[in-house]
């Protein structure tokens, strides 16, 4: 599905990924972890091709990233914070996401599903953080897409919009769907997450399950076991 | 019924004149068939009638006093091979002629009609074309040249002539008019006493009137239209200027009015619109510029070289986008109680005059004045802050130029 | 592209503040029209306030188009979109929203007031176009500072900087340099320099179109060439359209090579 190699990134002096290499299989969800700054977001948004790596390659469905868009109708991205044009009607940017992608849609039932229809008509500028982020989230899941990216996806849900939440991401992986998640809400993760991948210093420090984590910290917490590779790395 | 009038005029002239005088008519099927034959054969102060037609000749030598009175504008076709009348005798009066295709030449300045050392003439209704010089009075005094036509086409100036020219004439009356194409509408060299009025002067490739050493002469109600360069005033002494339109000389070296060395000269009730400069003023003394107009002018005055004694009163200055250039001192130049649209000031006791002294020379003009590529700033916000603040607080200009008692309303 | 310019030039002309444009444009030009009723003082008057205004909100509009909508233009990114299609969409629905506000606010006073009638029609459109090139160059100027820098207020500082750069100090330091070196010949100098800033460019060109073009062709040979026939006109509308062009094929450019 994803395959990243020897992938390199400077903003200015400061290395954030140092030669990074992951294969992600198609199916399944993933977590990626890491301390702030450790370059989750950068991964990502290189994969997105929103930011231009200085090395290395990066193939997303057997397509390089580099100098290509069309790959992109291939995935669902939930940026971390997302803003709105303000004088645009939430109605509005639903069909002109829509129209850009040029895709067959299911907001209907997601609208239904996080209680929007209220808000149709209003302009986005009005609207609270939690509203926006649940409008964020119904652009993200409108699509089938083999391949969804989700950034801090929790940020200013209320329960009920993260259970909808929870739910919607489960169905996308009986789909078959690949999911790629980032998240500090660890308790989200852990119970989300099939596999995870921890970053550190712009290299994977881990790669695999979350049982095989706990097993190799010997921390029968998740957060803990986290907290755990945490502590080591620094020492180390 | 113009024409009757002046046939019936001039017949009753000319029996008033003399017994002897009589009539002699020229046409095709006539005794007469040229004009030079008439003359021949004509008495002082006999009246040749030209019937309608055309009559091909040239250098046609006029030496006794008679009347050439066109009936129903003949043609004088002089087929660009000389001149065409040589007028050398005194009270000879052409009426009613057209004349075309004057020869022309680049030693000898034919003339449609020359009147040589002749005085008491009279040159009338007569419609000039395809000319080189048109009415060129040499020595001649004591005349009248009025409603005349002059169309040129000229199209250089170092081939063509000019509409009207006195030389060394005096007391002659040029009036009524139009001259248009040719190199100076009206020239005067050694003309003095000579008054200009009601004349029309438009599209000339120099000059509309032009004045060179000629001295205490007067031209008045004359419309001076998109000349090449306007109407020049040169050394010259007690000129009045009256009530004249100069309008779009708009050239890159063109103004409504030019004096250079002028003395004594009055200049009142003057339009000058949309010039490129409205009076170009160098080295002139003593002028009482009063109750003129400017609208519209690249600079309405601009002063060049000493001047002293003038006087600005009672003047409009409106839109220009230079009131006044000096490149020199002030001296004793005098602007009071003008008309400036750029006025800001108030009049806090309502007498019609504005409280605070106005500054036509702005810091720009000054700047220009210095280095003329600066024009190209013209308009920019830059000029506008810097000539604001010049306003404000003068460094540049000259602080004694101003208009102390600047009127509040247009002067009408 | 052109989905994202209708998205954007939508967006933008529901926006108060492209009414507040539109409504200052409608305001001016009756109050010129009505008050004045001499259309050439009218359009000598709008020019003064198009060179200095148009540039001025052209670069603050740009500006703040471009931060604020930089979430919704990562939102874009992540979509099969060509980045030079987002940027020169949202580019060209700011610019266009502009000129649309400048051309209908100070059009309809002027139809209303008789232009057909009138023979100010030629220096009337010359000011709209000039006046639209304008807001073209100067958006895709701001945009260009926008894209170089992360920082807001930075990057709203530099903007503000460059418009009192090209509409008043770039005329102070030309004005001192033709003063100090008054003793030169500085007649093709001052026609290059005029060049080399969009505002003196516009000022220029409509100067040329106006009567008052044989004012600045009276100077010299060279001038009374460039002011005096067609030539001026040609190589000033060349200029603005490479002054428009340079900066929006920086921008597309520069939002290529940039990280999100």
């Amino acid at each position: 599905m994803i395959r990243v190699e020897n992938l390199h990134k400077k903003y200015g002096r400061n290395e954030v990924l140092k030669g990074l290499d992951l294969q992600i299989n198609s199916g399944g969800i993933l977590a990626v972890l890491g301390p702030n700054g450790s370059g989750k977001t950068t991964l990502i948004k290189c994969i997105l091709g929103m930011v231009l790596p200085n090395k290395g390659d990066i193939h997303v469905l057997d397509m390089p990233v580099k100098n290509n868009w069309k790959y992109r109708s291939q995935i669902n991205y939930l940026p971390q914070i997302a803003d709105f044009p303000g004088n645009i009607r939430v109605k509005e940017l639903f069909s002109m996401i829509k129209d850009l992608r040029q895709q067959t849609d299911r907001k209907e039932d997601l609208i239904a599903l996080f209680g929007l229809q209220p808000f149709l008509n209003k302009k986005l500028s009005t609207l609270s953080g939690g509203t926006k982020q649940k409008v964020n989230i119904v652009l993200a899941f409108m699509f089938d897409s083999p391949l969804i990216i989700l950034d801090e996806p929790t940020n200013g849900l209320d329960p009920a919009a993260l259970i909808s939440l929870k739910k919607l991401i489960r169905e996308e992986k009986e789909k078959g769907s690949t999911i790629l998640i980032t998240s500090h809400i660890m308790q989200f993760v852990e119970e989300i997450a099939e596999e995870i991948i921890y970053l550190l210093e712009g290299k994977i420090y881990f790669e695999g399950s979350i049982a095989s984590l706990k097993k190799s910290t010997g921390k029968s917490n998740f957060e803990h076991a986290i907290a755990a590779i945490a502590t080591t790395s620094i020492d180390g | 019924m113009r024409q009757i009038i002046i046939i019936f005029l001039t017949c009753l002239f000319v029996s008033l004149s003399g017994l002897k005088a009589q009539s002699l008519v020229i046409c095709d099927q006539c005794e007469l068939k040229t004009i030079k034959e008439g003359i021949a054969v004509a008495q002082d102060h006999d009246t040749l009638l030209i019937r309608k037609g055309t009559y091909r000749e040239f250098n046609i030598l006029i030496d006794k006093p008679l009347t050439l009175l066109g009936v129903d504008s003949p043609v004088i076709d002089g087929q660009d091979k000389g001149e065409i009348f040589r007028i050398v005798s005194d009270s000879v009066t052409i009426d009613g002629l057209s004349i075309i295709n004057v020869g022309t030449s680049y030693t000898s300045d034919y003339a449609a009609i020359r009147v040589v050392k002749s005085d008491h003439f009279a040159i009338r209704n007569v419609v000039l074309e395809k000319l080189f010089f048109g009415i060129y009075l040499e020595r001649s005094n004591n005349g009248i040249v009025s409603n005349n036509k002059i169309l040129g086409d000229a199209q250089d100036e170092y081939n063509s002539g000019n509409g009207i020219q006195l030389w060394y004439s005096k007391n002659v009356v040029v009036e009524g008019n139009i001259v248009q194409g040719v190199r100076d509408g009206i020239y005067l060299e050694f003309a003095d006493n000579i008054s200009i009025s009601k004349n029309h002067s438009r599209d000339n490739l120099r000059y509309g009137l032009h004045f060179m050493f000629s001295n205490d002469d007067s031209y008045e109600d004359n419309i001076f239209e998109n000349n090449g360069a306007g109407v020049a005033v040169m050394f010259s002494k007690r000129i009045k200027m009256e009530r004249n339109i100069f309008r779009r000389n708009w050239g890159t070296a063109s103004f409504g009015l030019l004096l250079k060395e002028i003395n004594d000269a009055e200049i009142l009730g003057n339009t000058f619109e949309k010039n490129t400069i409205g009076i170009n003023v160098e080295g002139s003394n003593r002028i009482n510029y009063l109750n003129n107009n400017f609208v519209e002018n690249g600079w309405a005055v601009k002063i060049m070289g000493a001047c002293y004694t003038n006087t600005f009163r009672n003047n409009n200055f409106i839109y220009n986008s230079f009131d006044i250039s000096y490149n020199s001192k002030l001296n004793d130049n005098v602007f009071d109680q003008n008309y400036w649209s750029d006025y800001t000031g108030y009049d806090l006791d309502r007498d019609g005059i504005g409280d605070v002294p106005y500054r036509p020379v702005k810091l720009f003009s000054y700047i220009v004045n210095r280095s003329p590529e600066t024009i190209v700033l013209l308009r920019s916000l830059f000029m506008d802050i810097i000539d604001f603040s010049e306003k404000v607080s003068p460094v540049f200009t000259p602080d004694k130029l101003a208009d102390t008692r600047p009127l509040m309303k247009k002067k009408i | 592209m052109g989905k994202i310019l209708k998205y954007s030039f939508y967006d933008l002309i529901r926006s108060r503040w492209s009414y507040i444009y539109f409504m200052f444009y409608l305001l001016l030009g009756f109050v010129l029209f009505f008050l004045n009723n001499d259309v050439s003082k009218a359009v000598i008057t709008l020019m003064n306030i198009i060179i200095v205004l148009v540039p001025l909100i052209g670069t603050i509009f740009g500006v703040m188009y471009y931060y604020n909508s930089r979430e919704f233009t990562e939102l874009l990114l992540a979509q099969p979109i060509k980045r030079s299609s987002i940027f020169l969409g949202q580019y060209f629905g700011v610019a266009s929203s502009l000129t649309l506000s400048l051309v209908l606010g100070l059009g309809i006073p002027f139809v209303l007031y008789g232009l057909f009638r009138s023979d100010a029609i030629f220096d009337f459109s010359l000011l709209l176009i000039t006046g639209a090139f304008l807001t073209l160059i100067f958006t895709a100027l701001s945009f260009n500072i926008a894209l170089s820098n992360e920082n807001k207020i930075k990057g709203f500082g530099y903007s503000v900087l460059l418009w009192l750069f090209m509409a008043v100090i770039y005329d102070g330091l030309f004005l001192i340099t033709l003063i100090l070196f008054e003793e030169y010949p500085l007649d093709t100098f001052s026609l290059v320099a005029t060049m080399f800033n969009p505002i003196d460019l516009s000022r220029t060109l409509i100067l040329l179109k106006l009567d008052i073009s044989a004012l600045l062709g009276y100077t010299g040979a060279i001038f009374k060439q460039f002011f005096g026939t067609n030539t001026g006109f040609v190589i000033s509308i060349l200029m603005l359209i490479l002054w428009t062009i340079l900066p929006i094929w920086r921008l597309v450019y520069k939002a290529k090579r940039k990280d999100f």
